[in-house]
């Protein structure tokens, strides 16, 4: 390849935007948290690879750009219309739109997202009947948005997918309930509850479902660790893993 | 709770309800209603597992259901965050345990997603991926409609139906190595290609099954008593299947063909010449037939699967993907005391080249990185759509793995089948939603 065909800075493609882009996308970068420092996990002097100084950061999540491609440009304009007759706009509902591995996801604020599924799911044209259930996700780094919720869509009327995703700060782990939009919610908001904390506002009766009622603690957060609990019988107790004596 | 709050309790031990009647009827406690709540499992042989159901009857008839889960939660997913994205195989295969080899390839389908590499397994592994879904799909539903036939009093159909599964454990056991819990199918492809004398014995199993499934058809099909407890029975229709999320057999029979394999294919199912039956009654009888009618359709997909794998010798064609830094190292071979590691590979990495070896240590501990991002991938399972939403943050293990298991769906569906019925025809709305509490529970 010749010089001629790179589109270097100062080529003719794009040569006013790429060093903003770069510089901006360089921005992101560094403003994510550090996820891991050196190469080999020492921390003393054993490491002399010169790796020490490594700073590796957490990969920011970038936001597509239009067109998405695919039926996603569809989605997006059928949805911004949707929320239009109702008097609220797309861009105030809708944080971000990442489309990735050619799937689409609407990361949709928590006030927006019943009238988000309602518009997804009784627009004639976008018809996502169907809601995949919630899995619920922890990101202790990302401060003020750490828990996630996931819910896959599927339109069996047009075979499509889509992904709505709601995040909420740890300290208020609030998400208005989908069991008025789509009732199968019930049973996977109640795990994700048990699993994360997340409290579904609305829900009919939010307990937990698959840990025991007086259980503490919300096992599948980052926070909890994988120890091992007791076992118990009646009448006798076998201390966790970790804790049985072992020989050597 | 106390004695005032839960009123009066009677313990029932099976063949004593005359007395328990007699005995409430002494207390008072019959004022001209027969309202009972009667607690059933999580210890029963008709809930399919550890599956507890709180029945409020009136009489014999179903005013409310409640069932409770939970008594077989093994932290599956919580496990595969502290496991390498290869290790994530071997416990996602132990959720759903009559489908096993459909909770791998979900896995593995979202793991290669993320991964960029789902154009690049090759078209062998596909081909062996297909055949071993259908060949599960078949010991699935056989499972299914044996203990179905159990709970209503069959023994016959239960022995036929485990007769015949036991063909395909053997097949499994061949192939894998493994008759459940198989880990064989592997991000990147799968574990190994067919042993010698597989493609014969497939035929043969092709050859016999055809007969044996019209067996189980004539003791059923037109059984009448068969027919008078599922017909009508455990009713919900296509309105109430979308609203509830349920897919597979029991929307199949509401008389919707919606298929994954058929709409959104996978493994390349869509090379593939079947058909996707539907029954239009809504009911549990209809289930069946969907069930028995999608046997024939997995037949027709391993005869095909058959005639590709015997076209092609398998040297030419890898069973995992080429790149090294993802297929596992090890080379499988049979020797003198069973499968292990191949000797010539054990003698390439120990004896000549330190690189090989650096490189089959790494992947084997340390695993592959993937780039971070989620995806969620689904496969029709015999039950319905089971999903695996992957979340990656770079490493080498899931950063959160979480499976759409059907039979956890479908079990909320449990009360609009079962309510205003009859408390036998429960057993029937159990049995024809078919949940395994391994998947239910995860």
């Amino acid at each position: 390849m010749t010089s001629q065909q790179l589109p270097g800075p100062g080529g003719e493609q794009g040569g006013e935007q790429l060093p903003d882009r770069a510089v901006q996308a360089g921005e992101e970068r560094l403003a994510e948290p550090v996820a891991r420092t050196g190469m080999f996990g020492a921390l003393d002097t054993g490491d002399t690879s010169g790796y020490g100084g490594l700073r590796v950061r957490r990969v920011p999540v970038p936001s597509t750009p239009r067109p998405y491609g695919s039926y996603f440009d569809d989605v997006a304009d059928l949805l911004a219309d949707g929320l239009q007759r109702q008097g609220k706009a797309f861009d105030e509902a809708v944080e971000r739109v990442i489309v990735e591995r050619g799937e689409l996801t609407l990361h949709v604020k928590r006030d927006y997202l019943i009238s988000v599924a309602g518009v997804l799911r009784d627009e004639p044209s976008l018809a996502f009947e169907m809601c995949l259930g919630v899995s619920g996700v922890h990101y202790p780094w990302e401060t003020g948005r750490e828990l996630h919720a996931v819910y896959p869509l599927l339109s069996i009327t047009h075979n499509r997918r889509v992904r709505l995703e709601v995040s909420v700060p740890d300290a208020d782990p609030r998400i208005p309930s989908l069991v008025s939009v789509y009732p199968t919610c019930d049973w996977h908001e109640r795990e994700a509850w048990d699993f994360f904390g997340i409290v579904f506002d609305g829900h009919p009766a939010l307990t937990r479902i698959e840990m025991p009622d007086d259980w503490k603690g919300h096992p599948q957060r980052k926070d909890y660790p994988l120890g091992g609990i007791p076992v118990e019988y009646r009448g006798a107790q076998v201390p966790p893993p970790e804790e049985r004596r072992h020989y050597e | 709770m106390t004695a005032e709050a839960e009123g009066r309790v009677y313990t029932v031990g099976g063949q004593d309800w005359d007395e328990v009647v007699a005995a409430a009827d002494e207390a008072g406690d019959r004022p001209g209603t027969e309202r009972l709540v009667v607690n059933m499992g999580p210890q029963h042989p008709s809930t399919h597992g550890v599956l507890r159901l709180i029945l409020t009857l009136d009489g014999e008839t179903v005013t409310e259901l409640r069932p409770v889960i939970g008594y077989l939660h093994t932290g599956i997913e919580k496990n595969m965050e502290f496991r390498t994205w290869t290790q994530g195989v071997t416990f996602c295969t132990r959720m759903d345990y009559l489908a096993p080899i459909f909770n791998e390839t979900a896995y593995c389908l979202a793991v290669e997603r993320l991964l960029g590499i789902e154009q690049d397994v090759s078209p062998r592994a596909n081909v062996l991926r297909v055949l071993m879904m259908e060949l599960n799909r078949i010991s699935s539903h056989l499972t299914a409609i044996g203990t179905f036939g159990l709970e209503l009093g069959a023994t016959t159909v239960f022995l036929y139906g485990m007769r015949e599964r036991e063909k395909v454990l053997d097949l499994f056991e061949l192939m894998t190595g493994l008759r459940m819990n198989h880990g064989y199918i592997r991000p990147g492809g799968v574990s190994q290609d067919l042993p010698p004398g597989a493609l014969e014995r497939l035929r043969e199993f092709l050859g016999v099954m055809p007969p044996l499934l019209g067996e189980l058809r004539a003791l059923l099909d037109a059984n009448p008593l068969y027919i008078g407890r599922t017909r009508n029975i455990a009713y919900l229709d296509l309105a109430g299947c979308v609203e509830l999320g349920v897919t597979g057999p029991i929307l199949r029979a509401t008389g919707l063909p919606w298929d994954l394999r058929k709409s959104q294919p996978y493994c390349g199912y869509e090379s593939y010449e079947f058909g996707v039956p539907t029954e239009d009654s809504s009911d549990a009888y209809g289930r069946y037939l969907v069930r028995m009618a999608e046997m024939d359709e997995s037949l027709k997909i391993i005869e095909q699967c058959v005639d590709r794998l015997a076209s092609k010798r398998s040297p030419d064609d890898p069973v995992m993907v080429a790149d090294r830094k993802i297929g596992w190292p090890a080379r499988l071979a049979v020797g003198a005391d069973g499968l292990g590691n191949s000797p010539a590979h054990i003698a390439h990495i120990m004896g000549q080249s330190m690189e090989a070896l650096i490189h089959h240590f790494k992947l084997v501990t340390e695993g592959f990185s993937v780039p971070p991002g989620q995806v969620y991938a689904a496969v029709e399972s015999p039950r319905g759509e089971l999903g695996c939403h992957a979340v990656s943050d770079g490493g080498t293990r899931p950063y959160r793995a979480h499976f759409r298991d059907p039979s956890f769906t479908h079990l909320q569906a449990l009360p609009a089948m079962a309510e205003g019925g009859m408390v036998a025809d429960v057993i029937v709305a159990v049995a024809s939603i078919d949940p395994v509490l391994g998947g239910v529970d995860r």
